[in-house]
């Protein structure tokens, strides 16, 4: 006996390792332990073998390494006695993992194993097997297993089984030679057999149809049989769970049915009896009453169940709701979810009662609940609904109101039929919730009340009284502070007072007070702040009698630390000290603004936030998925929004970025358009020629890479065409001989310097496409060059640009630039054509544009 | 499929793990952290349901019951009703009740091989084999016997085998 090999047993390694203070001395006991064990191994030491692989497997458990012992556990399987075996198999389980090679020395023990004469250790062989069979030894040792079906040991006949599991998992082709055995093995009596040959046919079916088919056919009538029995309760009290009938059996019999009755009308017919039998008769007091109904429901749900049945469950399913048992809610709701789908009519009988969960405590349970809600929500409901979560929403707590707030004004959004309705709901959610609205939805709420001109005067007074009530609530704020600027006379005036509403004495001193409180709100961010500073401005045109003190509250953040407000601070002093004379045209209210051009933006700048970021240099991009309302980008909604107000000294990346957004304007859904804000009018007019060409792929992206570093200038026209080139390799000149022109030529666009006239042609057999010949000339006295013509066209329309005759445009109309356009109508006879057309242009080195919409085409096209 | 039987105490040590698909040993330390930080930020009063996608992958759900010091856990995918995983950490719970009389934690601890053999009666290969604890019971004993009863012919003539040959 070697005197260093360790000596200590199993226990004193745990109670050694158990009265370790910290992780560094549980490391130094395993690691003195780990070395004995390995001098042990080395020693060949029979005596302490099977005592080393215990402890092995508990320092395994404690997460070290232990791949020296692999050899160890092999010797042991191959060791004659059953507590050397049962360590072994335990350590091979445990410690093994089914890719080592190591793997495979072990089979020819399994195969003597498996036909040893013990029983017991027959069931330690098959368990190993079971749980690291890879997909060689599964071939070999199939034989052996499929035998042991017929064992007259009930034990070795369920491991069987279930080991047939893996064997098919591995190699599925074996799953026919087990169909018909697994097939008879449903006709035993044992439980414990029935589970385990239940299982193994929902493998078989799993995996493969031709057992599918079998099963159907063969085993049915079977399995409604031992449901049956089950569920009228021939009393065995050793599978009985709280009353209930072996529910484990019950659950997979179900299970099975489900997959057999998937897709086939007769096989689900003959289970409605059954299954409605299990539905209505089974206890649903405890939980495993509740897992058998659970079961029931969603195999009523897979199958082709009459609508009767479905009825049926669902209502199961709204009985779950209000049990106390916070699981069995849980679960009620998820399968909820899955069932509106497939009959919402039943799903929304329980509307009260999925209201209710709402107020749950869990928060599991009522995060699915608003899920479920959000599903659930259609046209006819969904004022009572929105009525209900805004209620809902005054009493919830802070970490769900994230949560529900989204959903609330995304619900609002997508089904509101009148503007007022979805109005004085977002009003509502901004006084709760406020500083969870999201940027983006408060975006799209300012676009709305620009367009809804009769209830201006509505939405100005409400959220003015809604702002002194809660000057706290940032989103509010921000929408307040941006209507009193643009609408503060309809505030101070009381015009379009409706009868609902009380009339209010405001003044002009009144509203700059609710502005000033705002600026200076300890709870205002830089954005509230500059945005309050731009409402001031506008106040000051609007209301001559406060303009002094306005202006002294600009005045007063000259000095303000943070950049952008002391710039603005000190661009507005300049508007109001010394350009009196255009200060009023300057500050006009807004023109509404374009909902639909927005809806693009959000599209374009959801969609090319990666692309985007990598051409354009490293600005914050909008992004739609902020974790919540709280967290926000701070400069960027500032961009946004500030860019809707005419201000005289735009950013000037968010000019560019406008123009942009005003051609894609038209092409909403392209999937590849321009990154909100872009570096230079060089890539955009790439990008919006990319998106034009149609091929937007990822591999346009290195092009645009180059093209973007050649410099921030607008290119030249020979290397677009290169481009241009790339994206549309096949259209070469057409030759211009076989044109019928029979439409008349329009004139698409005309200014004092530029006019480009359009001449169609048409093949009569096409008459989706037409080919336009856009004919550019300059009006003006000087040259133009660099002249680059841009269109835009919407989704259902193709259009291919082809390369222009030259980029330089003689002045005095003396030449002219022609190029030809395609358009591929998809919607040819329901929708007319339409177009935005983009001329850039150098005069005297200064960058031109000019921009147009075409809405005079020919009828006919 | 059931894809792991973790028991581990409150303050996140393992006592029992089972994995159904190997799990090297550093990303079974990384489960074990990572389950442990989701138990033990829920309240007592809300579901035993967590998905367990960011944990264990895609279409997991991980079933548990908190007992006196332990976590008894079930990972399972989603062709497993999560209600029956309940009842099935019962007549786990109940089957070390009856093997140990009054099961503790040192029980656990100290017993971890009995322990895998209940977990192996109950569980085979990720499927479930026996739903009664009597039965499971029954097996348990079984192999204890048999290992007792092999001891003492096999081991001690081999061991003072091993003395006189030395």
């Amino acid at each position: 006996m070697n005197p260093f090999t360790s000596p200590s047993r199993l226990r004193d390694l745990i109670r050694a390792a158990r009265a370790c203070k910290t992780a560094a001395e549980e490391r130094a006991v395993v690691r003195k332990e780990c070395a004995a064990i390995r001098s042990s191994i080395n020693e060949n030491d029979q005596f302490f073998r099977h005592r080393n692989l215990a402890k092995l497997m508990f320092i395994h458990m404690l997460g070290y390494p232990t791949h020296f012992g692999q050899m160890e556990c092999l010797k042991l399987i191959a060791a004659v006695g059953f507590p050397e075996k049962r360590i072994g198999y335990l350590g091979l389980m445990l410690l093994l993992d089914e890719r080592q090679e190591v793997l495979m020395l072990v089979t020819n023990s399994l195969k003597q194993d498996l036909n040893h004469l013990n029983h017991y250790i027959v069931g330690l062989a098959l368990c190993a097997l079971g749980n690291i069979c890879s997909a060689e030894m599964a071939r070999d040792l199939e034989p052996e297993v499929q035998r042991l079906f017929l064992s007259r040991d009930l034990d070795i006949k369920k491991k069987a089984a279930l080991c047939s599991i893996r064997i098919i998992r591995k190699v599925p082709d074996l799953a026919e030679n087990l169909m018909i055995p697994a097939a008879s093995l449903l006709k035993e009596k044992h439980h414990g057999v029935l589970i385990s040959a239940v299982q193994l046919c929902i493998t078989l079916c799993k995996v493969s149809d031709i057992p599918l088919e079998h099963l159907r056919k063969s085993c049915i009538k079977g399995l409604v049989q031992i449901l049956k029995e089950l569920s009228n309760s021939s009393y065995t009290p050793e599978y009985e769970i709280a009353g209930v009938m072996d529910p484990f059996l019950q659950i997979r019999i179900l299970k099975l049915m489900r997959l057999l009755g998937q897709g086939d009308v007769e096989c689900s017919e003959y289970m409605t009896d059954i299954l409605a039998q299990v539905a209505t008769r089974t206890e649903s007091h405890k939980n495993a009453g509740n897992a058998i109904l659970y079961e029931c429901v969603e195999t009523i749900m897979g199958i082709e169940a009459t609508s009767g049945l479905r009825v049926l469950a669902i209502n199961i399913l709204g009985k779950f709701l209000s049990n106390r048992d916070n699981n069995i809610r849980y679960v009620a709701l998820n399968m909820l979810m899955k069932a509106v789908s497939v009959d919402s009519q039943a799903v929304q009988r329980h509307k009260t009662t999925i209201l209710e969960c709402m107020k749950d405590s869990d928060i599991s349970i009522r995060k699915r609940t608003l899920e479920l809600v959000f599903l659930l929500v259609n046209e006819t409901n969904v004022k009572p609904l929105t009525r209900e979560l805004i209620g809902y929403l005054e009493v919830s707590d802070q970490d769900f109101k994230g949560d529900l707030t989204a959903k609330i004004c995304s619900i609002v959004k997508k089904f509101s039929q009148e503007k007022k309705w979805y109005i004085d709901q977002m009003f509502k959610v901004l006084c709760i919730a406020g500083n969870y609205v999201k940027d983006d939805v408060l975006h799209s709420l300012i676009i709305t009340i620009s367009n809804a001109l009769d209830i201006q005067g509505y939405c100005v007074r409400s959220l003015y009284k809604a702002l002194q009530n809660h000057p706290d609530q940032g989103g509010l704020v921000q929408v307040a502070v941006w209507c009193i600027g643009e609408y503060g006379e309809l505030l101070v005036n009381n015009i379009k007072v409706s009868e609902v509403e009380n009339t209010m004495n405001v003044t002009d001193s009144h509203a700059v007070d609710v502005i000033e409180a705002s600026l200076k709100h300890h709870l205002s961010d830089i954005t509230i702040q500059s945005m309050c500073l731009v409402a001031l401005l506008k106040l000051s045109s609007r209301f001559t009698s406060t303009s002094e003190r306005i202006r002294e509250i600009i005045i007063h953040h000259k000095g303000s630390v943070v950049l952008e407000l002391q710039q603005r601070a000190i661009e507005f002093n300049c508007i109001i000290q010394r350009h009196q004379n255009i200060k009023s045209s300057l500050l006009e209210r807004m023109p509404a603004l374009d909902e639909s051009s927005y809806i693009g933006k959000r599209t374009s700048s959801s969609q090319v936030n990666i692309s985007a970021v990598k051409l354009t240099r490293p600005t914050p991009v909008a992004s739609p998925s902020l974790p919540n309302g709280v967290a926000h980008a701070p400069t960027n909604p500032l961009l946004d929004l500030l860019d809707l107000i005419p201000d005289d000294n735009p950013v000037p990346t968010s000019s560019t970025n406008d123009i942009v957004q005003d051609l894609l304007g038209i092409g909403l859904g392209n999937p590849l358009t321009s990154g909100t804000i872009a570096p230079s009018v060089g890539t955009d007019i790439l990008l919006d020629l990319l998106s034009i060409g149609g091929t937007n792929d990822q591999n346009d992206v290195p092009v645009l890479d180059v093209s973007s570093k050649q410099g921030s200038e607008p290119l030249t026209n020979p290397s677009t065409f290169e481009v241009m080139d790339l994206l549309d390799g096949t259209t070469k000149d057409r030759s211009t001989d076989d044109e019928h022109p029979v439409y008349p030529s329009i004139i698409a666009f005309q200014s004092g310097t530029l006019k480009v006239a359009f001449a169609f042609t048409k093949r009569p057999d096409k008459p989706q496409i037409t080919q336009i010949q856009v004919t550019c000339t300059n009006l003006s006295t000087d040259e133009y060059m660099d002249f680059i013509f841009l269109a835009a066209v919407p989704k259902f329309i193709q259009l291919q640009l082809e390369p222009a005759s030259s980029n330089i445009l003689p002045a005095n109309s003396d030449g002219a630039i022609t190029q030809t356009l395609t358009l591929t109508n998809s919607q040819h006879g329901q929708k007319p054509l339409a177009m935005r057309m983009r001329m850039t242009y150098k005069v005297n080195n200064q960058d031109k544009l000019e921009q147009g919409q075409v809405n005079n085409f020919p009828p006919e096209l | 499929m059931i894809r792991a039987v973790i028991v581990m105490n409150t303050q996140g040590k393992p006592r029992l793990l089972k994995f159904y698909d190997f799990q090297p040993p550093e990303k079974q330390k990384e489960l074990i952290r990572s389950v442990f930080a989701v138990l033990s930020g829920r309240p007592d009063n809300v579901s035993n349901f967590v998905e367990a996608d960011a944990i264990f992958g895609p279409g997991t759900r991980l079933v548990y019951k908190h007992l006196a010091t332990l976590y008894f856990i079930f990972v399972f995918d989603n062709s497993e009703n999560e209600l029956a995983m309940l009842d099935l950490i019962q007549v786990f719970v109940e089957t070390m009740d009856r093997c140990f009389k009054n099961v503790c934690e040192l029980d656990i601890v100290f017993n971890f091989n009995k322990m895998h053999a209940i977990v192996d009666e109950i569980i085979f290969g990720g499927q479930v084999l026996e739903t009664s604890s009597e039965q499971v019971m029954k097996a348990v004993e079984e192999i204890s016997r048999l290992e007792k009863s092999s001891n003492s012919i096999s081991f001690v003539p081999k061991a003072v085998s091993g003395r006189f040959g030395r």
